[in-house]
């Protein structure tokens, strides 16, 4: 178990090399001169000596592999650097940031799994079957909605319409509520998906004739037999669905008005602030792998069949018990 | 992402004009010009609301921010040495009593009042005057008012209220970017911080009629009234503290959320108005606050080192097919000027040259024939086997730009032209422009000095357009030297006038700057650079 983790925290650490590396040539390849950008593009009295200083100052001036080195040792050091436009550490940022997207994805995620299981449940509990196909065209739906839109139209009747939520802001919990719904569309139809097919595939399998020959109803056939092993396949799209939530923040945060990850990689992007957007592509590659490995470490305990440690780990994609 | 936005926000736009339009009672028209609201007594306290779309990113007042929205918060904080009337576009005095240029515009000599201290109760001094510049000049580029300073020598303090600013060339520019909020004084108290340390405000010290209370990054920044302010410009005709008990500034990005706190009471005053809102606004009563950028005004901007562009007889024809009104009304609305000049009307020294930009597409197919390019079977001219097709470098972070670009398109295919449409976001129009890949360039620079002919046009400065006039360079570099006001405004007809008869630029629109505020606001105005003046005549009479 402990060798199991060691390995999979190198690979995780191979990741985020690997993350740092293509964000590094992607950004430093980029069309538009930093230098210039820090001046403004109305700059148009600025002496080239000045640029240079400017250059100097942010270590611009040295040759691209001395820069990609640079920063990978000041990386290992916990460094993500500084933001171009307001000189602040990039860590910084991004931890000012971290508590009121936490906040939403939080409600959002809560929201989603309810939402979405509840969903898929019901789908496949409903006895009648055009009740249940109605309810399956759903998710296909709440997926290809565009967030900005969603968000926009909730904005439209639950604040400006009926006021009973402030339209920008994240003071309280009301302020969070929206947006939290904003990121809940996707991902919990993501989770209904997933969820209503394995679940319908689970429902087929004998094990539940046997449940169900034994007299269970249907309650305990869904609950206690068939979701448990369902489970699994959403299980593992955990780590899709973190990354759905981190960047729906940016259409969420955007249109609520609310500070958080998403504004300032919005922000960060529209400034061209290299060291920031690296440095938030770097946190979402971590959060992704920690995520990975989080999931990876819980399979055993909803199923124990599935043993890690040993040179292969089986990973479950369907709930058809081996 | 910018025209992905002008896209939702029409649609939203749509909804929002049904919706308000039926919840609309039968109002008066709005009144639309430089300041807001009814004829009401001025109501004192309380506080007002005012959405801005961007974060102020710094609070230093030199410092590189968001640009408009940052100098909205910033001009509350600090003062300037001259006030520029936005009603006579002359300056006046404001922390300087008066003031004095030599004739080649090299040294400048300002008087300043004794009466005024700081927020934290420190004198007004030279001294602050002196600091404040040498310090925008340590900064270097990390200052947006580096640029006023072009040949800046020294500041001298002759005695604590009199103090001289010398440049070793001629800057006739400079009393008047001297009234701009990056030029505004602070105290040793912001000097004395490293500049990469004030950002976040908690250091700036002005003499301002607000002092700031709280910034929080992308969500708010409240200033509260300053007690015992007593040195507005003469002509605001305020003597005394401002009228309100505190201003918040929301950051909300969204211009059609913006709209909606607006229209559902949820903010006083609401900045950056798209056009498409503008109908919205007005049918429901919404007083608007609206002023004409000074400025280079939009337009078709040539690249001069490109082959086809660089024969006049090309760019006068593109100006006679080119159809300003249409474009004007078709991508934005009366609250937007069309373009006479380079300069737009509210700019000092501006002077009217349409009658070289006239609609007239007959003159312009003869102008064309004239110069060799015929109809191709295609509808598009060609000349020796190449074809009359050009590219347009363009920046789609203000909305209306496609709509008018995709017009002009199809104006100038009319006369056999063919433009191709080059959009992107800053830093690659930036590139663009630095590496000259592009005909045409459509873009405008708001500032309320006629200086900006010399920063776009002159063979000194960054030189996009790659214009190589010893003519207009000379009139460029005059005006700077033209330390009388009448003398230069002659000055800078005349570069008009040289810009418009070589066709280097031709002038579509002028940027408009809207806000909005609630019908029980009052006091609001913007100022001679078009951007949001001081809040100390503001008032509103809501609870």
């Amino acid at each position: 178990m402990t060798r199991y983790i060691i390995r999979r925290l190198a690979q995780a650490i191979g990741v985020l090399w690997a993350a740092y590396t293509v964000s590094f040539l992607v950004l430093y390849a980029l069309p538009g001169d930093p230098a210039r950008l820090i001046a403004g593009p109305d700059a148009t009295d600025i002496t080239p000596a000045q640029l240079d200083a400017l250059r100097a100052e942010f270590g611009l001036d040295k040759p691209l592999i001395v820069q990609y080195f640079d920063r990978l040792v000041a990386l290992v050091r916990g460094d993500l650097g500084q933001s171009i436009p307001t000189g602040r550490p990039v860590t910084e940022l991004i931890g000012e940031a971290l508590p009121s997207t936490i906040q939403i994805a939080a409600l959002g995620l809560l929201l989603a799994i309810v939402f979405g299981t509840g969903l898929a449940i019901l789908a496949t509990f409903s006895r009648n079957a055009a009740l249940g196909r109605l309810l399956l065209a759903l998710p296909p739906l709440g997926v290809a909605v565009p967030g900005f839109w969603f968000a926009l139209l909730l904005i439209q009747w639950f604040s400006f319409g009926i006021p009973l939520f402030p339209a920008v802001g994240n003071v309280g919990f009301a302020a969070a509520v929206l947006p939290a719904i904003t990121l809940a569309l996707p991902t919990g139809a993501t989770i209904a998906q997933l969820l209503s097919k394995s679940l319908a595939n689970t429902l087929r399998e004998p094990y539940i004739d046997t449940v169900w020959a034994k007299g269970a109803g249907p309650a305990r056939v869904h609950f206690r037999h068939a979701l448990r092993n369902a489970a699994l396949p959403a299980l593992t799209v955990t780590g899709l669905i973190v990354g759905q939530l981190l960047s729906g923040t940016v259409v969420a945060e955007t249109v609520f008005s609310r500070p958080g990850l998403g504004r300032v990689t919005a922000t960060a992007v529209a400034q061209q602030d290299i060291p920031l957007v690296q440095g938030i592509v770097l946190f979402a590659a971590a959060v992704f792998v920690l995520t990975n490995l989080l999931v990876d470490l819980i399979y055993p305990i909803l199923d124990p069949r599935i043993v890690i440690g040993r040179r292969r780990v089986a990973r479950v994609q369907t709930g058809v018990p081996a | 992402m910018s025209s992905f936005h002008w896209g939702r926000t029409a649609l939203l736009g749509t909804a929002f004009a049904l919706t308000v339009a039926l919840s609309a009672c039968a109002g008066g028209s709005a009144g639309t010009g430089t300041t807001a609201g009814t004829d009401a007594e001025p109501a004192v306290g309380g506080d007002l609301t005012f959405a801005l779309a961007n974060d102020p990113i710094s609070l230093n007042p030199s410092g590189t921010g968001s640009g408009n929205d940052t100098w909205y918060v910033t001009r509350q904080l600090v003062d300037s040495l001259l006030y520029q009337n936005p009603d006579t576009n002359e300056l006046e005095p404001w922390l300087a009593k008066s003031w004095e240029a030599n004739a080649d515009a090299t040294v400048f000599t300002f008087e300043l009042r004794d009466d005024v201290t700081f927020s934290d109760g420190t004198p007004f001094t030279a001294a602050d005057v002196k600091g404040t510049f040498d310090d925008i000049i340590a900064a270097g580029p990390k200052s947006q008012a580096v640029s006023s300073f072009v040949g800046y020598q020294e500041t001298t303090v002759l005695d604590d209220y009199t103090v001289q600013v010398t440049f070793s060339t001629p800057n006739s520019a400079f009393p008047n970017s001297t009234s701009s909020v990056p030029l505004g004084i602070v105290g040793a108290a912001t000097l004395a911080v490293p500049y990469d340390d004030r950002a976040n405000g908690a250091d700036v010290v002005g003499t301002g009629p607000f002092v700031l209370n709280t910034y929080t990054k992308d969500v708010e920044t409240v200033l509260d009234r300053r007690d015992g302010y007593a040195w507005s410009p003469a002509s605001r005709d305020l003597d005394g503290e401002a009228y309100l008990d505190s201003v918040t500034f929301p950051i909300v990005p969204e211009p059609a959320v913006r709209t909606g706190s607006l229209t559902s009471g949820q903010v006083d005053v609401i900045g950056g108005v798209q056009p498409v809102d503008v109908e919205t606004l007005t049918a429901s009563s919404f007083p608007l606050v609206s002023r004409g950028n000074p400025g280079v005004s939009f337009g078709e901007y040539f690249n001069l080192s490109r082959p086809i562009v660089a024969d006049i007889a090309v760019r006068e024809a593109i100006a006679h097919a080119t159809n300003a009104t249409e474009i004007r009304d078709t991508a934005l609305n009366d609250e937007f000027n069309v373009g006479t000049s380079i300069l737009a009307a509210t700019t000092p020294g501006y002077a009217d040259e349409s009658d070289y930009f006239e609609f007239d597409p007959k003159t312009s197919a003869k102008l064309l024939d004239g110069a060799g390019w015929k109809l191709g079977d295609d509808g598009i001219r060609e000349k020796d086997g190449t074809r009359l097709s050009l590219v347009v470098n363009w920046i789609t972070n203000f909305g209306p730009n496609q709509t008018s670009l995709e017009l002009l398109q199809q104006q100038l295919k009319d006369v056999g032209i063919e433009l191709t449409l080059q959009g992107g976001d800053v830093p690659s129009f930036l590139e663009k422009q630095t590496s000259g890949d592009f005909d045409i360039s459509w873009q405008n620079l708001s500032r309320a000095d006629g200086d900006v002919l010399r920063t776009t046009f002159s063979s000194a400065a960054a030189n996009t357009l790659r214009i190589d006039d010893p003519t207009l360079e000379a009139l460029l570099q005059e005006q700077l030297a033209t330390g009388d006001p009448a003398a230069r405004a002659d000055v800078l007809a005349d570069a008009q006038e040289r810009i418009a008869s070589q066709y280097y630029q031709i002038p579509v629109h002028e940027l408009t700057s809207i806000l909005a505020t609630q019908p029980d606001v009052g006091g609001v105005t913007l100022g001679a650079d078009s951007r949001l003046d001081q809040l100390t005549g503001a008032w509103t009479a809501a609870e």
